[in-house]
């Protein structure tokens, strides 16, 4: 298993332009073409701030501009969420390359969560000038939370995908639950709303138990309030992460030789 | 010298259909493994037991009918699935020419999925470079490599497919009938690529239906038969060996399909579809296959004969055939006639006469009596004829009448045209010359 990770490092050209592959071929064909990685953001921003201000106006002290407050949970959301689904997928329809060409099936995988990454980093473009704007963002040694919680959720996200992608090869089944699953997780996790809220606070206990809620929370810490209070939660989460990955990677390698017959 | 490839023992075994596959958590905890081990109802094997070993250099053909398990062969050196049992081990770096472009993206440029086909490989972005002109020159894709993979025409993915792999540089070379690709130009670029690897002491493992390519190319071959090595050795031998048994296994599909017409038409005779059978058409050549006539006189065996007389549906070309009828008079009958006549598979009359028209004139029959139609060479070219024989009135009316009911195949390893092959031979004046040995 180790050797096979280590042979992974051999593989980053191939992992780096396969990423490069995935983000051209995705706007190919369309007038804006790589724009649309701002435009997307920028877009689903307007839409927020047109209903949470004019719509249905939310006027919780402290958390003004809200829909920013809530993009900032939303930004790693998206890269999470696509890159669940993408990955679950990325076996099934990268079956040709499993089944034809020599190939370390969780390159697939990986690729869907780092070019989700970027699409994710491109978001940044469109909410680091907004958060500036509004005098969000401060100038701090905590801004090094925003590089750690990024690795943190990297981590996590790899280590679901590769689970989540070895297993959909033989359940189909998850693909569709996902879909589910991520809708429920999106509403169960303080993205939307505020996490200090009286009814959210009630049940601390059970939020904690899921691990995007110190992620979101780091974010909107690192982003939007400019203190960072979930330092240690995120830290054992980033722990808990890496132990996740080495158990997604062993049960990915344990499945491997399966999946060139059962794509 | 060392082996390039050495399969040892190699064993493969597939799952029949698809399904759970998991293991419960209680046994998964007992064996340690998430799969389940499989029952063998649920298991195919694709290969048994095989072994061969490709010297360094050497060229080595697999050959076998559909479904013997050479891409499986082909996949467990290449490494893409793993054996069952047993041991592959290879030496070098392999280039698969198993699917062509299978890595292609049909969104990107040409270019793009030459550099990520090529890093896929196993190449660097510094030697794709490198060899990129060339790989667009063999490929004759110039004009096009800056368009979009999804615009291309098949022929263009797969010369481009096959550009790539081949630009690889391998020590091992794996081809899966490939060369099919292109038209006849590209195929012979291949060939002289292959040569050129050859001469350059890389080894290939050649996987295709083309015979004369392995017998013509390859150094050493091997056969598979649903998973079982028939024979491996010089290509020669191993291919006529081959040849052998398929063309045992096409006289059996003859012997059923003439089995079953002689059932059919067996089965027809009390309800005749369209025609009344003792009111056979004009010229029973534009008969409907079937069994005609009102068996005052009935054909009781019909049985072809190869040259060493013994039954046989497939005959070599210019080899002697014998088609001998065993008939029976109901009552004693003045006005026989026998009938004999060859068809193509496309329904033309290759040969058609009777005792008759031969001025042969049987003076009576009673009771059982055979005929033999003995033809000194079947001079006909490769291909599946079917057999008409009747006895029949000197006026036409069939007493029974057998149309199209037998199925025979004539082999040759001469790829003539036409149906009629007439018995040649070339002769040249002094000025032509021949390479030492052929003529």
């Amino acid at each position: 298993m180790f050797a096979n990770l280590a042979n992974l490092l051999r593989y980053r050209g191939l992992i780096q332009s396969l990423v490069a592959r995935d983000l051209k071929a995705r706007y190919r064909g369309s007038v804006l073409g790589f724009f649309w990685s701002f435009v997307n953001p920028l877009l689903l921003l307007l839409v927020y701030s047109f209903v949470f201000s004019t719509v249905m106006p939310n006027k919780t002290e402290g958390i003004q501009p809200y829909a920013l407050f809530m993009f900032c949970g939303i930004l790693p959301w998206t890269w999470f969420s696509a890159s669940l689904s993408e990955a679950t997928n990325s076996l099934i329809s990268g079956g040709n390359l499993i089944k034809k060409v020599l190939f370390p099936a969780e390159i697939l995988p990986i690729v869907s969560v780092l070019a989700n990454m970027v699409n994710f980093f491109l978001g940044l473009v469109i909410l680091v000038p907004s958060l500036i704007y509004f005098h969000k963002l401060h100038l701090s040694f905590d801004l090094l939370w925003f590089p750690a919680t990024v690795l943190v959720q990297l981590v996590f996200t790899l280590a679901l995908g590769l689970i989540l992608s070895a297993l959909a090869v033989h359940f189909r089944d998850i693909r569709d639950l996902l879909f589910n699953i991520l809708t429920l997780w999106f509403f169960a996790t303080p993205i939307i709303y505020y996490w200090r809220q009286d009814n959210v606070q009630k049940y601390k206990h059970v939020f904690d138990l899921n691990p995007f809620t110190h992620i979101a929370i780091t974010y909107q810490e690192v982003l939007f309030f400019g203190q960072v209070g979930h330092g240690p939660w995120l830290l054992a989460l980033g722990a808990a992460s890496i132990l996740l990955f080495l158990a997604g990677y062993w049960f990915f390698d344990r499945l491997r030789d399966s999946f060139a017959e059962a794509v | 010298m060392t082996p390039a490839i050495e399969l040892t023992n190699v064993s493969k075994i597939y799952r029949r259909y698809g399904g759970r596959q998991f293991a419960t958590l209680k046994s998964a905890l007992l064996q340690r493994s998430i799969l389940r081990t499989l029952q063998p109802s649920e298991t195919f094997s694709a290969l048994t037991n095989v072994s061969f070993t490709v010297p360094k250099g050497s060229t080595y053909g697999v050959v076998g009918p559909n479904g013997s398990g050479k891409s499986t062969a082909l996949k467990l050196v290449a490494g893409i699935t793993k054996p069952t049992s047993g041991t592959v081990r290879v030496q070098g770096r392999i280039s698969a020419l198993i699917e062509l472009g299978a890595g292609f993206h049909p969104e990107i440029s040409g270019r793009e999925n030459v550099f990520i086909n090529g890093i896929m490989l196993g190449l660097t972005k510094r030697e794709i470079t490198e060899r990129f002109d060339e790989i667009v020159d063999f490929a004759e894709l110039t004009e096009f490599i800056d368009a979009p993979v999804k615009t291309y025409s098949s022929g263009m993915y797969m010369r481009l497919g096959f550009a790539v792999a081949i630009h690889v540089n391998p020590d091992v070379l794996l081809v899966d009938e490939v060369l099919a690709v292109g038209d006849e130009a590209f195929t012979h670029k291949c060939l002289d690529k292959f040569a050129e690897f050859r001469r350059r002491g890389k080894t290939i493992l050649l996987v295709t239906h083309s015979l004369s390519l392995v017998e013509r190319f390859c150094d050493e071959a091997i056969w598979l038969d649903s998973g079982v090595a028939r024979a491996h050795g010089d290509p020669t031998r191993v291919v006529s060996e081959y040849l052998m048994a398929v063309e045992a296994s096409e006289e059996h599909l003859m012997e059923t399909t003439t089995a079953k017409a002689v059932a059919a038409a067996e089965e027809e005779t009390a309800p005749q579809p369209q025609v009344d059978p003792n009111q056979p058409p004009e010229n029973m050549f534009q008969a409907s296959e079937g069994r005609w006539g009102a068996r005052e006189v009935e054909i009781t065996d019909v049985t072809l004969l190869d040259l060493e007389g013994k039954p046989s549906f497939v005959f070599h070309s210019g080899d002697p055939m014998s088609i001998h009828l065993k008939v029976r008079a109901a009552k004693p009958n003045d006005d026989v006639v026998f009938g004999i006549g060859i068809f193509s598979a496309e329904g033309v009359c290759c040969y058609g006469t009777n005792t008759f028209v031969e001025e042969i004139n049987p003076a009576r029959l009673a009771g059982d009596g055979e005929a033999t139609f003995a033809i000194e060479g079947l001079d006909l070219v490769e291909g599946t004829y079917k057999l008409d024989v009747a006895v029949h009135r000197r006026d036409g009316a069939p007493y029974d009448y057998h149309r199209l009911l037998y199925t025979f195949r004539v082999k040759s390893r001469t790829h003539d045209a036409g149906i009629y092959r007439p018995r040649h031979t070339w002769r040249f004046s002094p000025s032509l010359t021949f390479p030492a040995g052929e003529k």
